[in-house]
């Protein structure tokens, strides 16, 4: 008798959410099984990948992140417009690392108008990703999502703290809410109900789990992820039938390991593709724990990344 | 496993003895069901009932041991069930059509590349070698060189019982897994291995054939085998990793219930998206990975993805208490104090050393909890660490009095003068992300 693999009897689905608008517009989830257990499951829409662009020049980054965009790093728009058409970007996330009251402090309008420009410069589904700033989240992500309205824009991140602000503009002009928990699948559970209780329709919602780069916490959210997709598939648990995204470029490249010069660490190797593959084996585990979306610097990461879903799909 | 207290009682011989240590049979079965003590302590237990509880309580994964090196004994699919037990060993392979150059840059990065991180040694773990001619004196030779010039683990790979023969003779003392018993080979090899005592491979063309093997293995007596599936395409690999495991821990089925080995080192284009398939074995199932190269940009990642996979999900990673002296602080530099939980510890000692402002860091044990989560449980608090800052030593190292504390414990700053009176308390941003800017204006 042949030897058959045992197994899983799933019950539920992951909702579809579609980003953007026309033809360039991107869906994700649908996903009916574990992440690439196409034996037993399918998955009619492959995780994506969205690439960073910072909304001012970055001061810390290693030259490694810096280098592939060199000449557009004063200019948000032309770095959105090289990543999809050079770099191949199916969606770009920008990163409002601006407005921090920590850091630049810039007001709200000013980062808006840059943001605008960006959303304008490109085709592709943008997501605007805030600094968990709550006060400063709203501000900015309130003026967007008004002025942006029918862009279908992702907004996050959305917190306990600031769901009924931010959330009520993603529902009054038809964006996507990327509902942030920190590390927690009850948290994330909760966090999703409150918005659909705002009236944030389900098929409005991404579900950031909070992420920990490689070595600072990646298991944790590797974890959370196994168990947010065990709830969602094989408990119908519908309130975490919801994509999942993970904001992996920015946590792993601030970490110290990659931004270590090989000369200073000769044992680490190659700066370069150290940094490379700190973040691609972060992206890595968290695809295959369930990610949806990833979203990422380096564009041979990406190009490495795009590689190994297909050879898991095909 | 598997058996109740009450089943495993049966097996005993009920007469309450006491000689286990346990006041009688029943309490001990117990124990056993649990877990909790070995059936080796009943000096008692008849030959045929030891044999039926051995078999019963063997873990689904059988343990396979390759010198040092501890592979298997896996209990869940999912790290978050239960600690996974033993992490994926790394190998590299070194082969007698490489250069001499090639063979020995691998066994050096393998004797040099190791890293110590939260007081834990990573690095590789074995050393593959392998006849690509069939020739049994030069691939002698190559064992005897890679046995001699690293203390890895071994695995011994060819087509030929012969070969690898030749090979155990010089390196049976490292009891290195044999690679591997085929349809076309598996007497020789099983023969082999049973002589000699030595873990087994199987490599089967797919699974039907891989359990063909195992069965036929382990019908000889061998106990210690490896499982090898075969393919060598990424979609099927990761599928066949996942049936493996499935199959040995939900349906309890033997035939599969060994640790695996996948070899990324002939499934990729590159060294990039080899170390890439390495980590997506890493975390599903593989017990053994076989690398083309050992280089410190791809193993440090890889070394540490597999230290994440494989702790404890239930405990929080701790760092040693004390004084982490950073950028060469001197008597006048800040001190800084911090919990022990090491991603907080990781993240702070690396935010100071990004600034290259000299400073002391004090870790205070807090159990590995962060700052929020320690203070929230009263380890975190004013007289604790008043009477840790006391107690560290740090007084001895420095002139100045004044110590920065996390923003996030603000609230306990009052508390802390009362401990420390002769003291400037000094409230430090909440984000580790801010320390560098905060350094650079901070006075002691």
């Amino acid at each position: 008798m042949a030897f058959e693999t045992p197994k899983v009897n799933y019950s539920g689905t992951i909702r579809e959410i579609t980003l953007g608008t026309g033809p360039k517009a991107v869906t994700v989830g649908g996903s009916t099984s574990y992440p690439f257990h196409l034996f037993e499951g399918t998955m009619p829409h492959p995780p994506r990948i969205a690439m960073e662009v910072l909304d001012h020049r970055p001061e810390d980054w290693p030259e490694a992140a810096i280098a592939p965009f060199a000449e557009v790093l004063d200019n948000p728009a032309a770095w959105a417009k090289k990543n999809v058409d050079e770099y191949g970007a199916d969606m770009i996330a920008l990163q409002m690392a601006s407005i921090d009251p920590n850091g630049l402090n810039r007001s709200a309008r000013e980062a808006a108008d840059v943001a605008k420009k960006v959303i304008a410069a490109v085709d592709v589904p943008v997501i605007l990703w805030g600094v968990a700033n709550h006060e400063k989240d709203t501000e900015v992500l309130r003026i967007l999502a008004e002025e942006c309205e029918g862009k279908n824009l992702a907004l996050g991140p959305i917190e306990e703290g600031d769901y009924k602000q931010i959330g009520a503009g993603a529902l009054a002009y038809k964006h996507v809410a990327v509902a942030s928990s920190p590390i927690d699948v009850n948290l994330a559970k909760q966090l999703n109900i409150l918005l659909g209780n705002l009236g944030v329709p389900a098929d409005k919602i991404l579900v950031d789990p909070t992420t920990g780069p490689l070595g600072y916490g990646l298991e944790y959210t590797y974890s959370v992820m196994e168990r947010d997709r065990m709830a969602a598939l094989t408990q119908e648990d519908e309130k975490l039938q919801y994509p999942l995204i993970c904001n992996v470029g920015s946590e792993v490249w601030k970490t110290k390991e990659a931004k270590i010069a090989a000369a200073d660490d000769p044992k680490l190797g190659d700066a370069k593709e150290r940094g490379i593959l700190l973040e691609s084996i972060t992206a890595m585990s968290l695809l295959i724990s369930g990610a949806d979306i990833l979203i990422m610097r380096h564009p041979e990461s990406v190009k490495l990344i795009r590689k190994m879903i297909k050879n898991l799909m095909e | 496993m598997g058996m109740t207290g009450i089943e495993i009682y049966k097996l005993l011989p009920q007469t309450n003895c006491g000689d286990c240590g346990v006041p009688t049979c029943l309490a001990f079965a117990m124990k056993l069901a649990a877990g909790q003590a070995e059936l080796a302590k009943c000096p008692h237990v008849s030959e045929t009932s030891r044999e039926k509880l051995d078999s019963a309580s063997a873990p689904p994964v059988m343990p396979v041991s390759i010198g040092a090196f501890k592979t298997g004994g896996e209990t869940v699919l999912f790290r978050h069930e239960k600690t996974f037990v033993n992490p994926t060993g790394i190998a590299v392979l070194v082969t007698d059509a490489m250069p001499d150059a090639d063979v020995d840059s691998r066994l050096k990065a393998f004797a040099d590349l190791r890293y110590d991180r939260v007081g834990m040694l990573l690095a590789a773990d074995l050393v593959a070698v392998k006849s690509t001619g069939g020739d049994a004196a030069v691939f002698g030779n190559l064992v005897a060189k890679v046995s001699g010039a690293v203390d890895a683990g071994l695995i011994l790979m060819s087509d030929s019982a012969d070969v690898l023969a030749a090979g155990l003779a010089h390196a049976a003392d490292r009891k290195p897994l044999l690679y591997a018993a085929t349809k076309a080979n598996a007497d020789a090899v099983a023969k082999l291995a049973l002589d000699s005592k030595c873990p087994v491979a199987v490599k089967g063309a797919n699974m039907d054939e891989v359990i063909e093997l195992t069965q036929k293995l382990s019908g000889m007596g061998i106990k210690e085998i490896v499982i090898d599936s075969g393919s060598r395409s990424m979609k099927k690999a990761f599928e066949d990793q996942i049936a493996i495991r499935r199959a040995a821990i939900k349906s309890a089925f033997r035939p599969l219930g060994y640790p695996t080995i996948a070899f990324p080192c002939e499934m990729a284009d590159n060294f990039m998206e080899e170390t890439l398939i390495a980590s997506t074995m890493v975390a599903k199932y593989a017990g053994i990975v076989v690398l083309s190269d050992l280089r410190g940009e791809g193993l440090f990642p890889l070394l540490v993805q597999r230290m994440n996979i494989f702790t404890d999900p239930q405990r929080p990673m701790a760092t040693e208490q004390g004084i982490y002296p950073i950028n060469n602080p001197d008597e006048n530099a800040p001190v800084m104090v911090t919990t022990n939980f090491s991603l907080t510890y990781f993240i702070v000692s690396g935010e100071i050393e990004g600034s290259r402002v000299p400073a002391w860091l004090l870790v205070m044990d807090c159990e590995g909890l962060s700052v929020l989560t320690a203070w929230a449980a009263g380890k975190f608090v004013g007289d604790a660490i008043g009477a840790f800052v006391k107690k560290s030593g740090i007084t001895d190292k420095i002139k100045h009095r004044s110590i920065v504390i996390p923003g996030y414990s603000a609230a306990i700053s009052g508390d802390l003068e009362e401990q420390l009176p002769d003291w400037k308390i000094t409230i430090g941003p909440r984000e580790a992300a801010h320390i560098p800017a905060f350094l650079k204006q901070y006075q002691a």
